[in-house]
């Protein structure tokens, strides 16, 4: 019989101390051999697939598995046409990624993953909330979060201006390497509508997108549930007209962008960081794609570019959480080995492997892998993007949340935060009326 | 078991032989590849759609017609086929028109000169639209778009090309208008060329002024032309996604979206392709519609003449 490999070894004692008595029917007491088909994510970061295609390698060296990886990108809604012609055709990639919520849309058609990420929480700590909230239905996991391509959107802001124009000294608020000073509670929401205008004054306007893309629908949705203006509760019942919270906050914004660019409302992701990277805007909220590319593009933006937690609401401070999401279909012929893989990937050792590739781009979705020392580590400045990694007062929030998956995922796609928002601003319609509008598309976002 | 005697076997050879030689036999094998070819990729995926129309979100159960029940019912579907019978229809009057005027600008140049023009004008057409979209993207670019640099040079404010609705709209009106214009120009040029010289000859012996030419002689010889392909384009343009999706993906507030974009926009990224089947489904009877009475039309004129 083929010896079994230390890794798949070492799993089964961890997965088997995980749930007492619980076989791992995934761990077949031969080699895992047979072909294993994996889509994932393809990184803009370049070098970034290397690393994660190294492991994979690695791994079905290993375990003796002829792996055939393939690198899918989002752009023209690829991703999410595999997802839909793979369930519909029950064939294709044996592991595929997903956007935030395909797979709880796509969740009959997903394999259950409770013992890998079982396995994986007793190693690493509990998966944040924000993810369990997109990767589980009806109390079993069908999803994991991708190690790659799962970011998070914090402001990322021109130093030099804030310092200057409005007296803000975020490298101060933030520093590296180091907890946020006690300054830091004092950033709210009020605090960036009290320095909107004096950056705007500066010739430096900051940018936060109010289009109907991923980059504007994600700040918009942690804004509105920073300020408690949830639209949906998890039950389902629509709060549009009885949260007194969402005209708070659509009330908020009227101000907020009377200090921005007016095109704002047709950004899409790229637009934001264009902004930042010419030299125009003193702020954006973004992964730090933007100061990466303006390092190369306009190294003197990016010496002055710091990344820092979101502004504080009535409700606490919310991060944008857009994860990419690993799946194992049902029609899989290697689940075992699907299974194997995908603890493999999530080992720490890995994962901070693909964060070096990607510059720090990457978010883990355990907590307790926020303190890769990349995030030190990258410059000019040095410590730019240590506070990129959400963690003390900072909760990850997806937008749409907590509201059921089926309407939540409606929410999302109709983009109706950021519609509700041009709606009574550009628009000019009064407040009440978009609440009108926005409770009747809710409405028809519940069908099943 | 019933054995076939020499002369029935002789009888059937002389009867297939009879078959392989009728024309019709031969012109339908002939086209049997492309029948199956249709089949395949048009009649199949035509009533697949059909029946996901009739499945709820879930595709689990039979809802008949309740997708479409449910559509009736909201705002947003009415603004769509607000929005879609604007930009199809004033796209292709638009279309027609600069087809028309730029066939006589071609026709009236001298024939050396011509293929030059022709080759030109068709420029815009056989220019893959996604990638020119993308070009006329960066030109309406929210932020830095050329023309607003030109309107500054100028001293005229900035536009918001793309982020206004009425701007938006039309936009994307005038891109697919220069996209689909040489369609037009193509076909008309065509028309132009077989109208008889000797009619405006006598239409010149009768005194006819320009305008009197076209509206007596040119329009009524290219009447049949301009239907066909007002037809043509007017389906090609209600069916269009890639002008709208790249430069504004439907918004500001949904305000430039068609019914291709909101069915991919429900179907795909929202997970409901029921919905997103019974979205592009409405666009069959609309323009069944048109085409039955634009055929018609065609038709009794030809049996007129």
């Amino acid at each position: 019989m083929p010896k079994q490999s230390s890794g798949r070894r070492k799993f089964l004692q961890t997965a088997g101390a995980a749930s007492v008595g619980l076989a791992f029917p995934y761990i077949r007491t031969s080699y895992a051999a047979g072909s294993l088909s994996v889509a994932f994510w393809d990184h803009w970061v370049p070098g970034a697939n290397s690393a994660l295609t190294e492991v994979c390698q690695q791994w079905a060296k290993r375990e003796r598995v002829d792996i055939k990886i393939d690198y899918i990108n989002t752009q023209g809604n690829k991703l999410q046409l595999a997802g839909t012609t793979e369930a519909q055709a029950k064939a294709g990639h044996d592991v595929l990624a997903f956007v935030a919520w395909d797979p709880l849309e796509k969740a009959s058609s997903l394999e259950p993953l409770d013992d890998v990420v079982a396995s994986l929480e007793k190693q690493y700590g509990k998966i944040v909330p924000a993810m369990e909230y997109l990767g589980k239905k009806n109390g079993h996991w069908i999803a994991l979060p991708s190690p790659t391509g799962t970011q998070v959107k914090p402001p990322c802001a021109r130093l030099s201006v804030w310092k200057q124009a409005a007296g803000i000294d975020f490298q101060a608020m933030y520093p590296a390497g180091q907890k946020p000073t006690a300054e830091a509670d004092n950033w709210t929401w009020d605090a960036l509508l009290k320095a909107a205008p004096k950056v705007q004054q500066a010739g430096h306007p900051i940018g936060l997108g109010l289009g109907q893309t991923t980059d504007s629908i994600d700040w918009v949705g942690a804004l509105f549930h920073s300020f408690g203006a949830d639209l949906v509760d998890a039950k389902g019942n629509i709060l549009v007209k009885s949260n007194p919270a969402v005209t708070q906050v659509l009330e908020y914004m009227q101000q907020l962008v009377k200090h921005m660019p007016p095109d704002v409302f047709a950004w899409d992701d790229a637009s934001n960081n264009k902004y930042l990277i010419s030299g125009q805007g003193s702020m954006i909220m973004n992964p730090p794609s933007a100061w990466s590319v303006a390092k190369r593009d306009n190294p003197k933006v990016a010496e002055d570019c710091w990344t820092f937690s979101m502004p504080k609401g009535p409700k606490g401070r919310f991060i944008p959480y857009l994860p990419i999401i690993l799946g194992l279909w049902k029609f899989s012929k290697n689940k075992s080995a699907a299974k194997s893989l995908l603890h493999e990937l999530w080992q720490r050792d890995n994962v901070e492997k693909y964060d070096i590739a990607s510059n720090g781009y990457d978010i883990p979705s355990f907590q307790s892998m926020r303190d890769f020392k990349i995030w030190s580590e990258v410059s000019p400045p040095k410590g730019t993007v240590y506070h990129y990694p959400p963690r003390d007062d900072q909760t990850t929030w997806v937008s749409g949340a907590p509201a059921p998956a089926n309407v939540a995922n409606q929410m999302y796609v109709q983009s109706i935060m950021t519609k509700m928002i041009a709606k009574c601003t550009q628009g000019g319609e009064t407040i009440p009326k978009t609440l009108d509008w926005a409770a009747s598309e809710i409405e028809g976002y519940a069908r099943t | 078991m019933a054995i076939a005697l020499p002369g029935q076997r002789a009888a059937r050879r002389g009867g297939l032989r009879r078959l392989a030689r009728r024309k019709s036999t031969v012109a339908f094998l002939l086209a049997l590849p492309l029948i199956l070819l249709i089949a395949s990729l048009v009649v199949y995926p035509a009533l697949f759609s059909l029946h996901l129309a009739t499945l709820n979100k879930s595709m689990e159960h039979f809802v008949g017609l309740g997708n479409f029940e449910f559509l009736f019912k909201r705002e947003l579907f009415w603004m769509v086929v607000k929005q879609s019978c604007i930009f199809a229809i004033t796209a292709v009057i638009f279309k027609a028109f600069t087809g028309f005027v730029l066939a006589h600008f071609v026709h009236n140049i001298p024939t050396k000169k011509q293929r030059k023009w022709r080759g030109m004008l068709l420029i815009p057409w056989v220019i893959p639209p996604a990638m020119s979209t993308l070009a006329w993207f960066w030109l309406f670019d929210p932020s830095y778009s050329a023309f607003n640099w030109i309107l500054r040079a100028v001293h005229i404010g900035d536009v918001n090309w793309l982020g206004e609705p009425n701007w938006a709209r039309a936009s994307v009106i005038l891109v697919n208008v220069w996209y689909g214009a040489p369609f037009f120009l193509i076909m008309y040029l065509a028309a132009l060329k077989s109208v008889p010289e000797q009619l405006y000859e006598a239409a010149a012996i009768d005194g006819a002024n320009w305008w009197q030419k076209i509206w007596y002689v040119t329009l009524p010889m290219m009447r049949n032309i301009i239907s066909i392909t007002v037809l043509f384009s007017l389906i090609v343009t209600f069916a269009n996604f890639d002008i709208v999706r790249i430069l504004t993906a439907g918004g500001p507030i949904d305000q430039t979206h068609i019914f291709a974009t909101w069915a991919f926009k429900l179907g795909i990224e929202g997970n409901d392709i029921p919905l997103g089947a019974s979205v592009s489904l409405f666009m069959f009877p609309i323009l069944g519609v048109a085409a039955w009475f634009i055929l018609r039309d065609i038709s009794q004129r030809g049996n007129e003449a």
